[in-house]
Order: structure tokens, then sequence, then C-alpha cells
């Protein structure tokens, strides 16, 4: 199976950002690769590897991103997990939206035909949630969002998705060539089967380490670079951003004495109640 | 990405993308997996097993170790660096890794025969097999070339007999380089060779374990050698160049502890910031205090010194340059430099600094040692002065 998987780099969630106008201040920001596409890599690595014979690799996992050359570091680690290959598009946030993305990802996909496209549910910045419907929608795919569990079935050709909805969670199969996005628990133990690896085996539970050899070894894999032009992809940016502004500093608590209070604080004052 | 709020001021020197990949990786590792188990490990004086699998998985055994070997060949600014970051865990992982990515292997490695490489380094570098570095005996610290030890050829094996001690992981070394005196006329010059004694070996034995002010996960130990048979084959080098062969060991072994030392004091500084602006007396943060703040400013400022001439060194070494008196040096402001650090991290955390369940206690306590271990702070000055007087620099 040949799976291309999105990478997005996203602020560290855990730093306090430091805006400089309208933008992030770059230069102050300590990036790092968004965590569902860290998750969608660990699911293609996990659907090409029969992990009860030695990890023996079957299939090809390329990691794509769209960004400034520094991605080039959150697409070496990808690759020291144990990708083959990365193509980095030349391209800044801030020429990007999710409509150029799902344009770029489509000539892509029609470019190098892979089997199954993995994508993050969401990058962890701007949380839109939308490029992985866009483009399935473009490549005339199908397409199986916020997978929580993925079963290679039909003897290669399909794929059992458990998706996280509202109400629990829904199976779908769906045929390949298709689009998936991932969500938090696609990194649990057993949540992947794929028909090679044992049914029982059991992973770590989240996204693997790099040994210290695949990191090494990662400075020797491919990177292909490329821009949307060379990828023939026209179309424009629909979203603009007018203002950027941190959240209000949140104001001191109080300390209430009892349950009471606490109830007729929530009530006359935050009324919340 | 290199910011002061990470890695103080380290954007001095910028590291190759492979380098920097290495320590990203190691970080979240040592973030995501060892930090949090440090009260744990030192409670239980115990590294959880599966920790120990991780790291033999990952390949951290055998970071310095030639690749035909099994290893990954790392250089010494690669190996720096690694330990920098697991220096902000409990000081029992770099423990246990050190024996087998220095001073346990480096005779092996620097002086060993292409068979004994061949027999011992495989083993050593997946993990599965621990060393151990013999030197010091009750008579002989830091006037090392005093050791009694002594080993009389028997025919093709030699005959050793000798007690060392302080040994780490003495007690579960599976292979130990042991010094001893094959001829005592010439001792230092000519009379000192290494041996590798493997564990199970008629005669050695684990007289006792030696407990210490520290954590005690990976320990000291006395070892004994009585009349014991040491094959011909296992010596390591030529015979009679076992103290050359030492000194070579704890040139690299200086680094080491150096970056170990850096990667705790960021750590202190973390912990130290983090209680700083959480604890509040006098109705605010004790942060906003300037006593308090001249006590993070300082341990920031050492952080940030040390930090570009290490990697400076490690580089330098890599290069080929000789850096014996840049490691003396390094080895003796790092060790008190931590000292200091780890002094005032008790400080800002105040009684709670004094406590077995803060984290700041336990590394105050193991830091002590940095300043006796691998050449005590005074000897380190009195080499460094005799480069100095030298002539160099
Ligand atoms: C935790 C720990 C782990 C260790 N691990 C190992 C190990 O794995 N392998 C190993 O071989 N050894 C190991 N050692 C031993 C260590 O290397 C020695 O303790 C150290 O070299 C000092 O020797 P000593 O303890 O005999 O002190 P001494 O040499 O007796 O020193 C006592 C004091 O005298 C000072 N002094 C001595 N000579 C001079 C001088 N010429 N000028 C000025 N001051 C001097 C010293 O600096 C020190 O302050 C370990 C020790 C510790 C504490």
């Amino acid at each position: 199976m040949k799976i291309l998987v999105t990478a997005k780099r996203v602020p560290d969630p855990e730093q306090k950002v430091k805006l400089k106008g309208n933008e992030l201040d770059q230069s102050a920001t300590n990036w790092q690769l968004n965590q569902f596409d860290e998750y969608a890599v660990e699911t293609a690595l996990r659907l090409t590897e029969n992990a009860s014979a030695g990890n023996a690799r079957d299939g090809e996992v390329v990691v794509v991103s769209i960004g400034p050359k520094d991605v080039q570091q959150q697409l070496r680690s990808t690759l020291a997990m144990g990708a083959d290959k990365a193509i980095l598009v030349a391209g800044e946030d801030a020429e990007l939206d999710a409509e150029i993305v799902a344009r770029t990802i489509q000539k892509l996909a029609e470019r190098d035909k892979p089997d199954l496209i993995l994508m993050g549910k969401l990058a962890a910045d701007s949380e839109s949630n939308d490029a992985g419907q866009r483009l399935a929608g473009y490549l005339g795919w199908p397409q199986a969002t916020f997978a929580g569990t993925i079963e290679v079935v039909d003897g290669g050709k399909a794929l059992l998705v458990g998706r996280e909805v509202d109400a629990g969670i829904e199976t779908k199969k769906v045929t390949l060539p298709a689009v998936v996005t991932v969500d938090l628990r696609i990194v649990a133990p057993h949540a992947i089967k794929n028909g090679k690896t044992a049914k029982d085996h059991a992973y770590a539970e989240g996204p693997r380490y790099a040994s210290l050899k695949g990191i090494m070894a990662a400075k020797k894999k491919p990177i292909e670079d490329t821009t949307l032009q060379a990828l023939g992809v026209t179309a424009q940016k629909r979203i603009k951003t007018t203002t950027l502004e941190a959240p209000p500093a949140r104001k001191a608590g109080i300390k209430v004495q009892s349950v009471e209070e606490l109830v007729q604080k929530l009530h006359s004052e935050a009324k919340v109640i | 990405m290199l910011t002061a709020e990470n890695y103080g001021y380290s954007g001095i020197v910028q590291l190759p993308q492979d380098i920097e990949l290495l320590r990203t990786q190691t970080r979240r590792l040592v973030d995501r997996d060892l930090r949090p188990r440090t009260l744990e490990i030192e409670r239980e004086r115990k590294i959880p097993e599966e920790l120990v699998a991780t790291l033999r998985e990952l390949g951290y055994f055998g970071i310095t170790i030639p690749e035909r070997y099994g290893g990954l060949g790392l250089s010494t600014l690669a190996h720096a660096v690694l330990q920098e970051e697991l220096g902000r865990a409990h000081a029992a992982f770099n423990m246990l890794i050190s024996g087998n990515n220095g001073i346990g292997v480096m005779g092996l490695v620097l002086a060993g025969s292409e068979e004994q490489k061949e027999r011992w380094l495989p083993r050593l570098a997946s993990g599965e097999w621990i060393a151990a570095f013999a030197l010091t005996e009750p008579n002989a610290g830091s006037d090392a070339q005093a050791i009694e030890a002594r080993a009389v050829r028997d025919g093709d094996r030699f005959i050793l007999n000798g007690t060392k001690h302080y040994i780490s992981r003495g007690d579960i070394a599976d292979l130990v380089t042991v010094f001893a005196v094959t001829d005592p006329a010439t001792r230092a010059r000519g009379g000192i060779t290494a041996f590798v004694v493997e564990r199970g070996t008629p005669g050695f034995r684990v007289a006792r374990i030696q407990d210490s002010m520290g954590s005690d996960v990976i320990k000291q130990a006395e070892l004994v050698f009585e009349d014991c048979p040491v094959p011909a084959g296992n010596v390591v080098g030529e015979i009679g160049q076992g103290f050359a062969t030492a000194m070579r060991i704890l040139d690299l072994g200086r680094l080491s502890l150096a970056a170990r030392c850096l990667g705790t004091m960021e750590e202190l500084l973390s912990v130290s910031v983090a209680h700083a602006k959480n604890r509040v007396q006098f109705k605010k943060p004790i942060a906003e205090q300037p006593a308090i703040q001249h006590m993070l400013a300082d341990t920031a400022t050492d952080i940030a010194m040390l930090r570009p001439a290490l990697y400076t060194a490690a580089s330098r070494r890599d290069a080929g340059e000789t850096v014996t008196q840049d490691a003396a040096m390094l080895k003796l402001y790092a060790s008190e430099a931590l000292g200091r650090a780890a002094d005032r991290a008790v400080q800002i955390h105040g009684g709670m600094g004094f406590m077995r369940d803060c984290v700041v206690e336990g590394i105050y306590r193991e830091a002590r040692m940095m300043r006796i271990v691998e050449g005590t702070s005074e000897i380190q000055r009195m080499l460094i002065a005799r480069g100095v007087l030298e002539g160099q620099r």
C-alpha cells in the first residue's frame, strides 16, 4: 500500500504565542509537528509494517508538507520515525488556506497515485478541520473523517474505519483510494489491524519514538522540493485574516466560603446559572 | 527551534540538523516518558524495566560504539547533546548507559583488537550487557598510579589479585575494564595493564554494595579479585600501556560529565522558575522578589556560558584536536556550577526543597558526586594549572 500523509508544523501549543502586528512572531515561536499529523504518520507506519515480524516494511509512506524551508526539520522527524520519503512544497502560512492546501494535495495525489491519503483531523493552529473533506471532494474519493480505528479488509482493497462521532463510534467501509483523517484514539495499542501484524499485537500507546538509528538514517532519505507552481496549483486564497489578537488575560479568581455563596455568585455575578 | 526560553543562549552555536533532530527526539522521550517518573525512581530505587527496554530499543546503549560493531558511532558533539537532554531526567538514566557509551567500553573502542571488538562490542551496543570501569582502590583514588591490584602472567593467562571500590554499576556489570599492575618497577610508565574481566570469572566477586548519599538507583560496589584467571586475550591494548589508556578514557568521560551537569542545571532552572512563579508569599509570586530573581539569573548565566563552551570543545575533539585541557576545565566548571545551581534550587523551593517528594532534593544529593568522580575538582585544577604553566593558553 502506498500512503500519502500530510503534515503541518504548528506553534508549540504549550508555549505562549507572541504576536507581531497581525501575525505570529515567527522568531519567538517553537514549532512542532501538528499532533494529529504525527498520529497520521504513526497510522501510516502501522498500516505498512508487520509488527509481529520485526516491523518488516510492506508499502511506502510519503509525507508531504506545505511550508517554509525550516519545515525540513519536522519532515526529517517523520523520516526518522520510519517514513520513506518526504515532499516539501514551498509556501508561507500567510499565503495558504484549506482551499490551497486541498488543491495542492489533489495535484500530488493525481501525480503520485497513492492508495490512501492520511491526514490529521485538524491542525492545532487554525483548527479549521476542512482540508481533508475538501480534498476528498475534489478527488472524488470516499472519505472517512475522525478515524479512531482502521482495519484493512477485502484483501487490501478497502478499509473499515471506526469514526469518532458525537453519539459514539460509526463504522464505515471505504474502498481505496480514499481519504482518511485521524483522531486521538488511532494511536491506541489495538487501533489498527492491517492483516499482516498479528491481530492481538499491542502497540505502545502513542506515536513511536524515532530510534537513534532511525534519526541518523533520516539524514539520507530523500526530501523532494517542489512548488505550488510546479505542481500546477492555480487556486486562490479565499480566507483573509483581518485581525489576530491574543485572548484577554484571565482575571484573577475569587475564593468563596460556602457552596451557597458559590451558587449565588454563579447566578448573580457570573450569570451562568 | 532553538529559543531563549528552552535553551538559554545556545543560539550562539547552531547545531547541524541531524544533531538538532537527535536533541528534539530525545527531549520528547525525556519529557514524555522519563521525567514524569523521577520521584518514583527515587522512591523505588529502580529504573522501571520497560524504560530500560525502551532505551535499549532506541539505541541509547550504543551511542559511541562504532557502527561496525552494532552501535551508532555518533560524534562527541552528538553524544554530549544526548547526555545533556537525558540529564534533565533522573541521573540514573545517564549513569546506566554511561558505562556502555563511555568509561566501561572506551578501552575496547580506543585500544582493543579487532577480535575483542567483534566479541564484546555488539552485546554492549545493544544494551544486552552492561559495562563498568574499575580503576579506583582503597589506597589509590586521586593518585591512580598507586593502584595495588596485581596481574601476574601464568602461561596464556594472567592471575589477578586486588580490590577495587566505588565502582559504578560494579554489581550489575557483565564486563569490567580492570586496571592492574603488571610491572611494579615501572608502574604508570609501562607497568599498568588494562584487562577485560567478565562477570562469572572464577575468583571475581562483588564483595559489597556501597550505600551512598545519592539515589543508589545505579550503585557503587566493591569488587574483589582473588587468584582470578584472566585469559591473555583479554588484555586491552598493549601490556603495560593501561595507564595511558585509562587517562584517554577519562579525558572523554570529562566532557560527558560536563554535558550531564548541564542538562541537570537546565532541569533545576526549569523547576525553579515554575515554582517561583507559582509560590505566593507576601501576596505576590516569589518570582517578583529580586533575591529570587538573582538566583535564577545566576543559574541561567552558568548554563548559557557552559553550553557553547561544551559544544565547541566537543566539536574540536570531533575534528581531531586534543581537548584535554578544555575537558578538565569543563568538568571542573560544570560540576561546580551544578553544585551552586542545586543549592539555589533548594533555596528557591524553601522547606519543600528539603523534602523527599521534591525533585530538587534528590538532584541536590546526587549532584554532589560530580565534583568527586573521574577526578576531583582539585585534580582538575592541578591538571589545568599544569597546562597553563606549560604555556597552553
Ligand atoms: C559516586 C561515585 C562513583 C564512582 N565511580 C567510579 C568508577 O566507576 N570507577 C572507578 O574506578 N572509580 C569510581 N569512583 C571513584 C572516584 O574516581 C574517586 O572517588 C575519586 O577519583 C577520588 O578518589 P578518592 O575517593 O580516593 O579521594 P582521595 O584521592 O583520597 O581525595 C581526598 C581529597 O584529597 C584531595 N586530593 C588528593 N590528592 C590531591 C592533590 N594532589 N592535590 C590536592 N588535593 C588532593 C582530593 O581532591 C579530595 O578532596 C567513584 C566515586 C564515586 C563517589
